[in-house]
């Protein structure tokens, strides 16, 4: 964490990108050879529909990382928002936007909450995002013994199961809020104040970035995200279901897609691009194992070195590149 | 004229790709009544008179099929025609898994295993895809599968609300759809393959607690997690049991199948309340934590409810306990593969195909204890006669 | 009074100090004891403390690992994997529980080895290196016992966990597991006074000294990530031992005892706080999931609770230290 520090902002995107070229042609070709076929358009729209849900709550965890903070509190969320989302809407198609809006609206109050607990209250953002989460915890568990509500046949329609060609709908949301994240990184004073709060809260300070703000306004844009990926969930299923969230391990697995896609930890320096590469890379690594109807307990063996080995590699050519 | 000629393209680009949707039809999902709760708190949502008073009369059904073979029984056929899925073999049979994340599904899986190799030449290929317990992945899984040209498709639900909509995609691609273990809202598997189910599971155990114990006495009912649907009807079936014997339930905990969480419970439970008259479990997954419990406070072990697998039942004998062990069979691993191959020789099956569900008492006990196999496998496996055992259990 | 006053002032002013625990600590003892009065009999009180010997462990080795500006993240399904090696291993043969126990103790070693390394080696922010080896972990330990634990632990592996001298004058009885964290816990505390512990505080308490200072400090954190992995097996051994074999075993234990450590005035990101506090941490938060069997809060609602009250306590013991930063 120390190395970030010392180190100028690294450039690690097209990294990620490598990896998934070389990833999908191995994989390709190691199913091939296996008698399955890699990129036929079934697979094809599984691994994007798989990538779509990670992806959005992966893409708003990247904005609280560039900010030095963390959100674990984002599968509780993303299950929350599922049932807002369903219960609201209760089948018809009337209660489409009502539902989107309060889904959204109950998302953007817990990021608000974990922002204020972060900057106000002064919590490490670790404990207090694994504090919201287990209120949420209790707060589901209590309330919900299974899937509940109706999401708007309209959305499942669209969202849930409309596809162009292989490419879902739900994926191109995805690129569509990576895209306007991305904007808001690279193009606003929000963004540049981000990224400074990031690598040096104080230096942020002295330079007259409202740190509070800042981070608070990053908090409330990772749980949108969160939301949104809560009401993609809900018009996939069909109905809100509380444990969704946690059953993908969104919160660990969010933040494995974001360090893969080259941003670090440590904060200050990273972006949505590779996010989404990172995403992609998990998504397909997934197909292939898939295919080749490997264990799972492998599968998440591979994983884990996987992640390990990206960041180590990253780790390298960051100081190879501070040394030259 | 730019703009044109994008819209233009862009439609182009549209038709060519062909805008297509994978949703299937919707239909409307099953209604839940409620039912009188007391004591125990509000009923469950998920709660079904109707399904609870079936499943109870099941209990006291005779099951028709060949004797000695309870995975190919059916408890009151309802036979219906498969003539129009007849295909000459050999099979490739597909296999949506909603997880391999605990002993039981392990244990049931390699039954199927061993079973798909009973059946030779007829089976091809056997296709399985582990959804590791995601509901989101088991319908991206499902929906892989359809595009690998399988003969008939298998699926073991995640969840039974949240996949419907990805079964009756498969069912409209024509192919036949068998269901097991969790069930589907829909009407369009060939089949649905489970034992009695839930409540059964749930009424029995309370039942027996409630009448080994004095009238009012404390029971403490420890369940797994909450909104897991099997776990709901057994618990949602307890409670209609323990408020009818007017049963005195001094707490209902979540124990996450963690046994030192759940040692700490009992124990805290024996000091807070003095004596404990009776022990409901949901799954029996931590039932030797439990006794253990008792065990080490220096307290005799109330009347308890643990489930078909080793350890429990080797505790029970060893320690003389007053215990019953409802069971939930991992013999239902083998039904789907002999019904599939069924239905693609065109020959009727039983829908719902209702399995019996056996009991473990005090009197059988001994029938179902085989001391060298693992302390997490469960006894009821109907696997002793399947090629690799025991080895493959071990 | 006034000497309690004045001391207490004094901690307050101790950026990390143990005040806050220890008056949480107390208020939840109090609130236990008033609904519970023979909780705090002595036989029922070293009971506690024996159960509560994991958890506390594992917020120990955590601390060095921690105060030093790391994460373990490991620790859990570490517990987890050695539970499960050490029924297959001993297959409730009773002459295998030691070399067993010493395995399992090199096996923890050796994973906080890998992790350190990694961390300071690799340069891999020890958050992942430690999330990959938790996901490492559990798949391997499912995929060697083929998805259900096997074999069964001996009784004389189990007695550590679960057993107590019985009948000791004026306490009633002594949970081994009580000793064996007596004996670990003063440990901890000599190695928090050596030259190692102060060189893992300043390690965490100033990043850019640690780098000029360079391999003294990459040696003292892999040494941490080490103690942790031991304090592991150790906790792994306990666990064992008071319930048995499972895959739920250790389940969770990286998130307790990382919360531990931080309601122990701790600060993540390193520098600051005691392991002592640290391990009070542990104790208030197994107390408090005492607090909610004996109050019956409803299982269902109970991490509404708990995560109320840890973001209650963090968010009292980080006001608390304002003053400190202000004065100064």
């Amino acid at each position: 964490m120390s190395t970030a520090l010392t180190l100028p902002a690294r450039r690690a995107a097209p990294g990620v990108f490598i990896a998934l070229a070389l990833t999908l042609a191995v994989g390709w070709l190691v199913v091939t050879i296996d008698g399955g076929q890699l990129f036929s358009q079934p697979t094809t729209v599984s691994l994007l529909h798989v990538a779509a849900g990670l992806g959005l709550v992966a893409v708003g965890q990247t904005v609280v990382i560039i900010g030095g903070s963390l959100d674990l509190s984002v599968a509780y969320v993303v299950s929350l928002s599922t049932l807002v989302a369903a219960e609201a809407m209760a089948g018809s198609n009337a209660g489409l936007l009502p539902g989107v809006g309060l889904a959204l609206g109950v998302s953007a109050a817990i990021g608000f909450l974990n922002g204020m607990l972060v900057t106000k209250a002064r919590i490490n953002a670790f404990i207090a995002t694994v504090g919201v989460g287990l209120l949420l915890k209790g707060y589901l568990d209590n309330g919900y013994d299974g899937p509940a509500g109706r999401t708007a046949p309209v959305l499942v329609q669209s969202l849930g199961y409309q596809r162009i060609g292989p490419v879902p709908v739900s994926f191109l949301l995805l690129l569509a809020v990576a895209a306007a994240i991305w904007v808001v990184l690279t193009r606003t004073r929000f963004g540049h104040h981000l990224i400074a709060v990031g690598g040096d809260p104080q230096v942020a300070r002295l330079s007259g970035v409202r740190n509070d703000r800042v981070l608070i306004a990053a908090h409330v844009l990772c749980s949108l995200c969160a939301g949104l990926a809560g009401i993609y969930l809900a018009s996939r299923l069909g109905s809100g279901a509380p444990r969704v969230g946690t059953e993908g391990l969104y919160d660990l697995e969010s933040i494995a897609a974001v360090v893969l896609g080259g941003t670090a930890l440590a904060g200050g320096s990273g972006g949505v691009a590779g996010t989404v590469g990172g995403v992609l890379l998990l998504a397909s690594i997934d197909a292939i194992l898939n295919q080749l109807e490997v264990d799972a307990f492998v599968k998440q063996v591979i994983r884990g070195v996987i992640i390990i080995a990206a960041v180590a590699v990253y780790a390298r050519r960051a100081l190879r590149k501070a040394g030259s | 004229m730019r703009r044109s000629t994008a819209a233009v393209a862009i439609g182009a680009v549209l038709a060519l790709a062909g805008c297509a949707t994978d949703e299937p039809t919707a239909v409307a999902s099953g209604t839940a009544s409620q039912a009188a709760g007391s004591g125990t708190g509000a009923q469950s949502k998920f709660f079904v008179q109707a399904d609870y008073d079936k499943e109870l009369a099941l209990l006291g059904a005779t099951p028709t099929g060949t004797a000695g073979k309870p995975w190919e029984q059916v408890l009151e056929p309802n036979m219906v025609q498969t003539a129009k899925f007849k295909k000459p073999g050999p099979h490739k049979i597909c296999f949506s898994n909603a997880g391999l994340n605990n002993p039981w599904r392990q244990v049931g899986f390699k039954t199927m295993q061993a079973e798909v190799e009973t059946h030779g030449r007829q089976i091809k290929q056997f296709v399985h895809v582990d959804a590791e317990g995601k509901d989101q992945k088991q319908i991206a899984d499902i929906n892989d599968l359809l595009g690998k040209g399988c003969d008939a498709l298998i699926v073991s639900p995640n969840t039974t609300a949240t996949l419907t909509p990805a079964v009756e995609a498969a069912c409209a691609k024509g192919l036949p759809v068998i269901v097991f273990d969790r069930g589907v809202d829909s009407t369009c598997p060939v089949t649905f393959i489970n034992p009695i189910g839930g409540y059964g599971f749930g009424h029995v155990a309370a039942d027996f607690i409630s009448k080994r114990m004095k009238p009012g006495g404390k029971v403490l009912a420890l369940r797994i997690l909450p909104g897991v649907d099997v776990l709901e009807t057994r618990w949602s079936a307890a409670k209609v049991a323990f408020d009818k014997a007017g049963v005195d339930v001094i707490g209902v905990e979540f124990t996450d199948g963690d046994p030192a969480k759940t040692k700490k419970i009992v124990n805290d439970y024996i000091q807070r309340y003095g004596t404990i008259d009776g022990v409901w479990m949901d799954a029996g997954a931590v039932a030797v934590a439990a006794v253990e419990a008792f065990v080490d406070a220096g307290r005799p072990v109330p009347p308890i409810n643990g489930e078909d697998q080793l350890d429990f039942l080797k505790m029970w004998k060893d320690k003389n306990l007053t215990a019953i062990a409802p069971t939930y069979p991992t013999y239902q691993w083998r039904t789907p593969i002999i019904a599939a191959l069924r239905v693609l020789n065109g020959e009727p099956v039983s829908s719902p195909w209702k399995l019996p569900q056996p009991t473990i008492t005090q009197d059988n006990l001994a029938e179902y204890l085989d001391a060298d196999m693992p302390p997490l496998h469960y006894a009821v496996c109907g696997c002793t006669d399947l090629p690799g055992y025991p080895q493959r259990w071990k | 009074m006034q000497l309690a006053e004045r001391n207490r002032l004094r901690v307050r002013f101790r950026p990390g100090g143990l005040a806050p625990i220890l008056v949480i600590f107390v208020v939840l003892l109090v609130l236990l004891g008033t609904r519970q009065p023979d909780f705090l009999s002595p036989p029922s009180l070293m009971s506690f403390l024996g159960r509560s010997a994991p958890l506390i462990l594992l917020a120990a080795g955590q601390y060095f690992v921690i105060v030093a500006g790391e994460f373990d993240l490991s620790v859990g399904s570490l517990v987890t994997a050695q539970v499960v090696v050490a029924a297959r291993l001993i297959d409730s043969d009773p002459s295998r529980t030691w070399p067993v126990i010493l395995l399992l103790l090199a096996f923890g070693a050796a994973v906080g080895l890998v992790n350190g390394l990694i961390t300071t080696r690799l340069r891999v922010s020890s958050f992942i290196t430690t999330l990959g080896m938790y996901l490492i972990l559990v798949g391997a330990v499912y995929l060697w016992s083929d998805g259900a634990p096997k074999g069964g632990l001996s009784e004389e592996f189990r007695r550590f966990g679960r057993r107590a001298f019985e009948d000791v004058f004026l306490v009633g009885r002594i949970p081994y597991a009580l000793l064996i964290l007596l004996a670990v816990a003063a440990l901890a505390v000599l190695l928090t006074r050596s030259d190692f512990g102060r060189t893992l505080v300043a390690a965490g308490g100033n990043p850019r000294t640690a780098e000029l200072s360079g391999v003294r400090v990459r040696h003292a954190k892999t040494l941490a990530f080490v103690l942790s992995g031991l304090a592991a097996a150790v906790a792994a051994i306990l666990i064992g031992g008071y319930s048995g074999v499972s895959f739920q075993a250790g389940a969770g234990l990286e998130f307790g005892a990382i919360t531990a450590v931080v309601l122990g005035g701790v600060a993540l990101g390193g520098g600051r706080g005691s392991v002592v506090g640290a391990m009070l941490g542990a104790l208030t938060l197994e107390t408090l999931f005492t607090l909610m069997n004996f109050y019956g809060v409803s299982g269902a609602l109970r991490s509404t609770v708990q995560g109320a009250i840890i973001l209650l306590a963090v968010a009292v013991s980080a006001m608390r230290s304002v003053p400190a930063k202000g004065i100064q």
